[in-house]
């Protein structure tokens, strides 16, 4: 007697059908896996803006890599890289990158863009944050009224800088009745700021791809503290036996080309009328701190 | 309440035109689904014939696990699997992260206890003297099992029906071990939960309704041949 399985008549075609569809999937993992693949870990304000839609295409037509786009924040992006599990990094929290970098597992650390954050809430403003001479005042009116503020809370390059600037403050807002942690990306910490009318500080590259459906207003601005710059590097390949070195290499290098930083530099404009990044290739972060 | 009827809009506008993207997605749902329920039955009905019909020490215990299992947290099922196959991770080198292979590993995961637990209820419904009938007739074992799985045709069904809905319409195991990568491991689930995310509520609402519609469509044929069936 042949396997119950392997017999007679009524699953036959139900059977048909699955092993067609186990062929099926099997064909299309060996599909997805026959290129050499190349993991980016990056921030979801790169990704939530649509940023990297645009530049995947190009980058995986030149060299033909399999670019997988890992949307996490800045803090999982440097552990991905840590444990091996990412390739190339795409980061925006200077201080963290620069440790990551002594530690020795990131190298080829490159300047890719900027833009800035912004802190937005309710138009009626009713801390008067517009007032506000510098970031860290502005955040003060909180701490005495019965406005509600959202932070990301999950180690983001967003959730860093914000908290450094509690941090100067000299202030730590953790657990009081005001201060919500939503613990996920930027696009979902706006959308949970604008039906609690509350404040959040976001990059402003998120909050104009989600503006049409938010009535956030931006509050505050300029403070040169709220500069949000833009890092690519490559995990160290000799700290992981698995890390796509080439591919990451090329991935920099595609990053800071001259084509591809005028994409940057126009990107947003048709959407936004404004562009969402500004281009820093070749630039050093000491002289956009001087701007 | 716009919004709604944008979504609408937005959906039978997309199921007319034939928008490439969106196809691509259902149908890689249906793939990776369809592959995990297909090894979920596989793995179900195995387990469940055994615990339905063999008494053994601790086949409590099992059952009770397998109960538990059918009420296994997606998310805590995408982050084991995701551990396991991280490049770090002990299965790292089959390089199956973020591949619709990872995710059909942890829908079957998700759904293997509910077509076992399915399987158990139909099996142990049949009448108790049926096996030793079927015995003294001088069956196999084999054809002991094809036989009474052919009497509880029809409630097998429903673990199919269960376990199908269960891997189509988890999200939180899929964007773990997945990635959400456009063009290879974005399902419906995974883009309505991005679409939201970017603010872009009329495609997230169309994204549902393709599926609700999908599961739907999948149910109305299998409860179409379980009723045929069941006249028959």
């Amino acid at each position: 007697m042949m396997p119950f399985f392997f017999s007679t008549d009524m699953f036959r075609p139900a059977y048909r059908l699955a092993l067609l569809m186990l062929g099926g999937v099997l064909l299309f993992g060996a599909a997805c896996g026959s290129d050499e693949t190349l993991i980016l870990a990056t921030t979801t304000s790169t990704f939530d803006s649509g940023l990297l839609d645009e530049l995947e295409p190009l980058f995986e037509e030149q060299t033909g890599l399999n670019l997988k786009i890992i949307a996490v924040g800045t803090g999982q992006a440097l552990e991905m890289g840590r444990r091996g599990d990412a390739d190339v990094l795409v980061v925006h929290a200077p201080t963290a990158e620069e440790e990551f970098v002594e530690e020795g597992y990131g190298v080829n650390r490159q300047l890719v863009m900027h833009n800035d954050f912004v802190i937005v809430g309710p138009d009626d403003d009713p801390i008067d944050m517009r007032s506000a001479e510098d970031a860290v005042t502005a955040l003060l009116g909180l701490r005495t009224s019965e406005m509600t503020f959202v932070s990301r809370g999950d180690d983001s390059g967003t959730h860093k800088r914000e908290l450094s600037l509690w941090n100067e403050l000299g202030f730590d807002p953790a657990g009081e009745d005001w201060y919500l942690e939503s613990g996920q990306g930027m696009g979902a910490t706006l959308q949970i700021a604008n039906q609690r009318e509350a404040y959040t500080l976001t990059d402003r590259a998120t909050y104009l791809a989600l503006k049409d459906v938010l009535d956030l207003e931006i509050l505050f601005e300029g403070d040169p503290g709220l500069l949000n710059i833009y890092h690519v590097m490559q995990v160290n390949p000799d700290t992981s036996g698995d890390i796509n070195a080439s591919g990451a290499t090329a991935f920099v290098d595609f990053m800071v080309a001259g084509e591809t930083q005028a994409i940057i530099a126009e990107f947003g404009i048709d959407k936004f009328g404004q562009p969402l990044f500004v281009p820093d290739a070749g630039r050093s972060v000491a002289e956009l701190t001087e701007e | 309440m716009e919004l709604i009827w944008d979504g609408i809009r937005e959906a039978f506008r997309i199921i007319g035109t034939g928008d490439r993207e969106v196809w691509s997605i259902t149908l890689r749902s249906l793939l990776v689904s369809g592959s995990a329920t297909l090894l979920a039955l596989i793995i179900g009905i195995s387990i469940g014939a055994l615990l339905a019909f063999r008494r053994f020490p601790g086949r409590n215990l099992a059952v009770t696990l397998v109960n538990t299992g059918m009420g296994l947290p997606p998310v805590v099922v995408g982050l084991v699997v995701a551990i396991f196959l991280w490049r770090s991770g002990p299965l790292g080198p089959l390089g199956l992260i973020y591949t619709p292979a990872a995710m059909v590993i942890a829908q079957t995961i998700i759904a293997a206890p509910l077509v076992t637990g399915f399987t158990v209820a139909a099996l142990g419904s049949l009448p108790s003297r049926l096996r030793p009938q079927l015995y003294a007739l001088g069956a196999s074992r084999l054809q002991m099992l094809w036989l009474v799985l052919q009497e509880a045709r029809l409630p097998l069904f429903a673990a199919i029906m269960a376990g199908f809905g269960a891997a189509v319409s988890e999200v939180g195991a899929s964007l773990m071990v997945g990635g959400n990568l456009a063009g290879e491991t974005r399902v419906l689930t995974t883009a309505v939960v991005l679409a939201a995310q970017r603010g872009e509520f009329a495609p997230a609402i169309a994204l549902s309704i393709i599926l609700l519609a999908l599961v739907f469509l999948i149910n109305l044929v299998l409860t179409g041949v379980q009723q045929r069936e069941s006249r028959s």
